[in-house]
């Protein structure tokens, strides 16, 4: 049998894939942050515990009102969203101009608030979300069975990901937020509300890590602690695509999600750290990020 | 320079994050006899021990009348939030200026290992209820550490042998990559080579890993008929779940060698479904059991774990300790409760061995199908027990100088 570096190409292939699976969520999430960073300069701690807000909120509305995944899928995403509409309107609104550090000691306290609050009501085992219906069962590619749900995953992520990045880079909205955060004051006065903008913003940002924690629910155990367990990698992916970069942290976390794969065939004990030894290395190569622009 | 601040700020509020901890619960010292338990609040093991744990050892002094020869007994407790140097500080905090009569071991393997040096210092009574570590009896015994509910050396016995012999002979392990996960590992191959059966490989998994599907292809790849998952809490909960979504479960058996009843509870019968797992007490065993349960659950809104059965005993043991001696007195008390026999919910006719191992039986259970399960929580059948000192390290095998 063909064999690459030692192992068997199928097995290999199966596990490049399955890198890509992973890939495409610390895309997703890692998008979420770039927004928010590229266009209101906070570096918004509290988006692990929005995704798990989010998966959460997909678990109590079919727990409790029997509300199905579909509806969950867009649902859960307007109640974080609307969550973070009022994190920005009370909170954060209060810390524009100031020092990055405030927003991030804010948004890192409403993290451990968030997480405490699920933790007291629900334990810490956390809650089973069944894969819904229509996505049971699994597709034999060949090299690997792949879950429908899994692939799924990648498909609506990349649908995601492509999407924010027209709606910023392509159209009129776009336009006027990445504007308006250039200058806020010339924006306004030609007519446009940036207030609006920059609460719908972080709003929007809320509502793309709650959408991944829907996406995530029936994949793992939905528990208060799984948004701290990932969000470090994503902060990783964001600093190494450079920070604000929506381009930069799709790819990244695509990248990324697929070296990680590789290195858990071939030294799995360092799996979960070399994403940082890759961020320290390009750090050192590129301060400012491999899609940043330095400041 | 903005992005490195901002970042080093972030590795920071990271390393926060990971250590979050909620303030430890300590009470004013009085002429009294004190319980201390430190244990994991808030964190990955917090609902096997945790606050049921501490609502076990309540349930004990209740049970025992509030007071013992007219002095009141007392429960304080901690979060050690996993961490060994909290755990140790905490406890030689409470000897040196609460007055704690006997401190109550919670989970973690490696903060036990550091209680009970400070125990061992201070010459006080060590009860470790939650740690699986069975050097805490082997090569780190101390006179004044006493293991009380389960240790590695049993889960390998229980679930390794049994799975032999229902055929299971080539197995593959994925474990979890600290000393925990490795000393599991050996235990059970040992157990399992002993038996007939061979481990054909092993793949070393960083804890909390957050996704498991790629491991699991290697084991699958391995094409042994075992998967052993040296690993415990969510760890186990998301390899179990990703082993039926990739339909691993078709092809390997597996074989979770530390389960508790949460996990079961927090996955569901339809993932966990005929699973072979070793406990040292199941809830509803019996009518006295079951009795004791209900009353847990009415305070805790979930069935006890073993370990918080576990707590319940070995508070419940102390404190008949300190009422027959009349004193709590360590050398008195340590002296009675190694000569004692013990009957309570969680053991019968349970003794203390030379080594400190509490010898008691433990149980061998399969998860029922979700069609056998007759109510919430019952999910396991009883397959085998192990009597008395089946399940523990022999003589022959210890390194523990005390028992030579």
């Amino acid at each position: 049998m063909t064999e690459i570096f030692g192992i068997p190409i199928q097995a290999f292939l199966g596990q490049l894939m399955l890198g890509l699976v992973n890939g495409a969520f610390y895309a997703m999430l890692s998008l979420g942050l770039a927004v928010i960073f590229g266009l209101l300069d906070i570096v918004n701690f509290a988006h692990g515990a929005l995704y798990m807000v989010g998966a959460f909120a997909a678990w109590i509305m079919l727990d409790k009102w029997g509300v199905n995944y579909w509806f969950a899928l867009i649902l859960a995403p307007l109640v974080v969203g609307a969550l973070g509409v009022v994190i920005e309107r009370t909170m954060l609104k209060r810390l524009y101009g100031l020092d990055p550090l405030y927003g991030l000691l804010l948004t890192f306290g409403l993290s451990l608030i968030l997480e405490g609050i699920f933790r007291d009501q629900y334990g810490v085992s956390g809650q089973s979300y069944s894969v819904p219906e229509a996505l049971t069962g699994a597709t034999n590619l060949g090299f690997m069975v792949l879950p429908n749900y899994r692939a799924w995953v990648v498909l609506a992520s990349i649908v995601v990901c492509l999407g924010t990045w027209f709606l910023i880079e392509r159209t009129r909205l776009g336009a006027y937020l990445r504007a308006g955060t250039e200058n806020a004051k010339l924006v306004q006065a030609f007519g446009v509300n940036v207030p609006m903008l920059v609460m719908l913003t972080y709003g929007a940002g809320a509502a793309l890590a709650a959408l991944a924690g829907v996406l995530a629910a029936p994949v793992y155990q939905v528990a208060p602690q799984m948004g701290s367990n990932l969000i470090i990698i994503v902060f990783a992916v964001v600093v190494i695509g450079g920070m604000g970069s929506i381009i930069g942290s799709v790819i990244t976390g695509l990248g990324l999600g697929i070296i990680e794969g590789l290195t858990k065939v071939f030294y799995p004990e360092a799996s979960n750290i070399v994403v940082f030894v890759i961020m320290a290395i390009v750090l050192m190569v590129r301060p400012a990020g491999l899609f940043g622009k330095e400041a | 320079m903005k992005l490195k601040n901002v970042f080093a700020a972030g590795a920071l509020a990271a390393a926060g994050l990971f250590g979050a901890a909620t303030p430890a619960v300590a009470q004013i010292s009085g002429d009294v006899i004190r319980i201390g338990i430190i244990t994991d609040m808030s964190s990955v093991y917090a609902d096997i021990d945790g606050q049921g744990g501490v609502e076990a050892i309540r349930m004990a002094i209740a049970d025992m009348g509030g007071t013992i020869n007219g002095k009141k007994v007392e429960v304080i407790s901690a979060d050690h939030q996993n961490k060994a140097d909290v755990a140790a500080t905490k406890a030689r905090e409470w000897f040196d200026t609460q007055g704690l009569d006997v401190l109550i071991g919670g989970t973690n393997s490696g903060a036990n290992l550091a209680m009970a040096k400070v125990a061992a210092e201070k010459k006080k009574p060590f009860l470790v209820v939650g740690a699986a570590s069975s050097a805490l009896t082997n090569d780190q015994c101390t006179p004044y550490t006493l293991h009380w509910a389960y240790d590695t050396t049993a889960l390998a016995k229980g679930t390794g042998a049994a799975v032999v012999k229902q055929g299971g002979k080539s197995w593959y392990f994925l474990t979890a990559d600290y000393a925990f996960g490795a000393q599991l590992q050996t235990d059970t191959s040992k157990v399992v080579e002993a038996n007939g059966g061979k481990v054909v490989g092993s793949v070393k998994v960083p804890l909390n890993a957050s996704d498991f599907s790629s491991f699991l292809l290697q084991a699958q790849g391995s094409k042994a008929q075992i998967l052993g998952l040296a690993n415990a809490g969510g760890d186990t909960i998301n390899s179990i779940k990703a082993a039926n979504e990739f339909g691993i479960t078709k092809t390997m058996k597996l074989a979770g060698l530390l389960v508790f009843i949460n996990d079961i509870h927090s996955l569901g019968l339809k993932t966990t479904q005929g699973m072979y797992l070793t406990d040292s007490w199941y809830w509803n065993q019996n009518a006295e059991t079951r009795a004791w349960s209900r009353k847990f659950f009415d305070k805790m809104k979930r069935m006890p774990s073993s370990l918080q059965a576990g707590d319940y005993s070995a508070a419940t043991q102390y404190l008949a300790a300190v009422k027959a001696t009349g004193s709590d007195d360590t050398e008195k008390v340590l002296a009675h409760l190694k000569k004692a026999k013990f009957n309570d919910i969680f053991m019968k006719d349970g003794w203390v061995r030379g080594d400190g191992r509490v010898i008691h039986d433990m149980y061998l259970m399969q998860v029922k199908e979700p069609g056998k399960s007759t109510e919430p929580w019952d999910y396991y059948e009883v397959k085998q027990v192990f009597k008395g000192e089946e399940a523990w390290t022999t003589k022959a095998e210890t390194k523990c100088a005390l028992w030579k």
